[in-house]
């Protein structure tokens, strides 16, 4: 069954496009959790939602305005950060609403809700194209190599902005760079799971990885390792058992976590202080 | 060979309220373990500030081996810095080793990180996570990874608040080899007078302004000059709180 599943080509575009974007939602969200930014990524998602509504609304490819709109509304919102000082979350609020209102009037001037919308807000990942596959794996190749370049300094400016920017390392510049890489990774990301369920593949499989891993590097392994778990099993599941891809990913990743949890509680690992922060 | 490795002329930071630091003036030679005291708000912190880099609205000159640091941040390299406690999340997962190699530019040379933890006695917990370390521990990890990339110039702000006294001991005898087998020159800011007698060669009384500044013995020995100052940082301790 299981290997007739995968001889599709809609499931094996599913299966790459996902695997590859869990990788990006790992590296990237744990930089972004361990800043403590986990809903930002939310925050940027819901501002897609303005962005596709611009491009349904000119007519336009919906995701290539949610890029500009999303990148653009996530750079503005980090330099009044810096400007006005407004704290993270008070930032992230402002993000959200305004992206999901610009949206909503958007397309209530466009004739309404369409299937296009529902696709973009809870994901159609069994719909990817060829084209939307291959764009998918240049920037995961792009992004990883950016992260790879720079892995020093955007480890360093995460655990310690002061003593970062002592040792010479630009904290701003390194701030609007992993702001602009959440900011890509996540419309990238709406395909998969859509805008709703976007920040629980950057939160999720990395508060569990933070659980085990010792180092960084192992876990950013081990969320790599969970996030791609949960995304193949959650596709497969959800053919198999004809139910909504995204929903089932989240889903698997949070039964992941919650065993973590039972396994931590029952004294088999390490105590780890993560979850009581 | 440039001998004075910082010197400070007529340095000024003024807040919206109060003057941080008033017109300081002092230097120091390669090689000297200078300790700086004074009580909370002292400017003991924003004199730091200003050498790091991280302020810098301030009036007069600071230069490190001759060279203006406004110029050019390039001075930085030959700095390791130790702050009072490294704000970090808890459950941060970093290895010991990892936190280390963040100070190395270029590739990690493991012999070099395994060198400097064996430094400061902290080799054998190399792979541990440094949440998980106690805060004397941590901050012998920090002195590590200022000493990994070699500086000239160790910089350490209250570096044992909140640390015991036998961590503090084993903090301080590193310091003292740091400074008379390897030559580093050494600034550090401490509440302890006691601790800074016994390390220091020379010292800087801190309030915002310069009280006194000179050779450590000269201070110490004179009871006259620890009764003013202790007299004057007591005055300004309560005038600080008054503002506050």
């Amino acid at each position: 069954m299981t290997l007739e599943i995968l001889s599709y080509g809609f499931m094996q575009r599913a299966i790459i496009s996902g695997i590859a974007i869990a990788i990006l939602c790992s590296v990237v969200g744990l930089f972004m959790v361990l800043r403590r930014y986990s809903l930002f990524g939310d925050a940027i998602a819901h501002s897609s939602f303005g962005g596709i509504a611009v491009g349904m609304l000119v007519g336009i490819y919906p995701l290539w305005t949610a890029y500009a709109v999303s990148l653009v509304s996530a750079l503005i919102i980090t330099r009044i950060r810096y400007r006005l000082k407004i704290s993270g979350d008070a930032s992230v609020a402002v993000l959200l609403s305004s992206g999901i209102a610009i949206g909503l009037v958007l397309i209530s001037i466009s004739g309404g809700f369409t299937i296009d919308i529902f696709s973009f807000l809870f994901g159609s990942i069994l719909l990817v194209s060829t084209n939307d596959t291959i764009l998918i794996l240049v920037l995961t190749g792009i992004i990883l190599v950016v992260i790879l370049l720079l892995y020093r300094q955007l480890l360093y400016s995460t655990f310690n902005e002061e003593q970062a920017k002592v040792s010479g390392i630009p904290v701003e510049k390194i701030n609007y760079l992993i702001v602009f890489l959440a900011g890509v990774v996540v419309v990238t990301s709406i395909q998969l799971v859509g805008i709703l369920l976007i920040s629980a593949l950057f939160v999720i499989p990395n508060i569990t990885a933070i659980m085990y891993g010792k180092g960084f590097k192992q876990t950013a392994l081990l969320s790599i390792g969970f996030a791609v778990f949960s995304v193949v099993v959650g596709i497969l599941a959800s053919y198999v058992l004809d139910i909504t891809p995204s929903g089932t990913i989240v889903l698997v990743s949070l039964a992941i976590f919650g065993i973590s949890i039972g396994i931590k509680s029952l004294g088999k690992l390490p105590i780890t202080k993560s979850l009581k922060h | 060979m440039y001998l004075k490795a910082i010197e400070i002329n007529d340095l000024t930071v003024e807040y919206p309220e109060v003057k941080a630091l008033d017109k300081v003036s002092f230097s120091i030679n390669q090689g000297d373990f200078l300790g700086i005291i004074g009580p909370n708000g002292a400017g003991k912190s924003t004199l730091f500030s200003c050498m790091l880099g991280i302020l810098t609205k301030y009036k007069g000159t600071i230069r490190f081996f001759g060279e203006d640091i406004r110029k050019s941040r390039n001075y930085l390299k030959l700095i390791g810095y130790v702050p009072q406690k490294p704000v970090f999340e808890n459950n941060f997962p970093a290895t010991v080793k990892e936190i280390v190699r963040m100070q190395l530019t270029n590739n990690s040379d493991r012999q070099l990180i395994d060198k400097v933890l064996q430094q400061v006695w902290m080799h054998e917990l190399g792979n541990r996570r440094i949440g998980d370390l106690s805060i004397g521990q941590q901050q012998r990890v920090f002195i590590a990874k200022a000493l990994v990339h070699n500086p000239k110039i160790l910089i350490l702000d209250e570096p044992v608040t909140g640390v015991d006294i036998q961590s503090s001991e084993i903090f301080y005898s590193i310091l003292r080899d740091l400074n008379e087998k390897q030559n580093i020159t050494i600034i550090w800011s401490s509440h302890d007078m006691d601790a800074v007698h016994k390390l220091a060669n020379k010292v800087a009384c801190l309030n915002r302004t310069l009280f006194f500044h000179g050779i450590s013995a000269e201070f110490f020995e004179n009871e006259d000059l620890v009764k003013q100052y202790s007299e004057a940082s007591m005055q300004q301790h309560m005038h600080s709180h008054e503002i506050h």
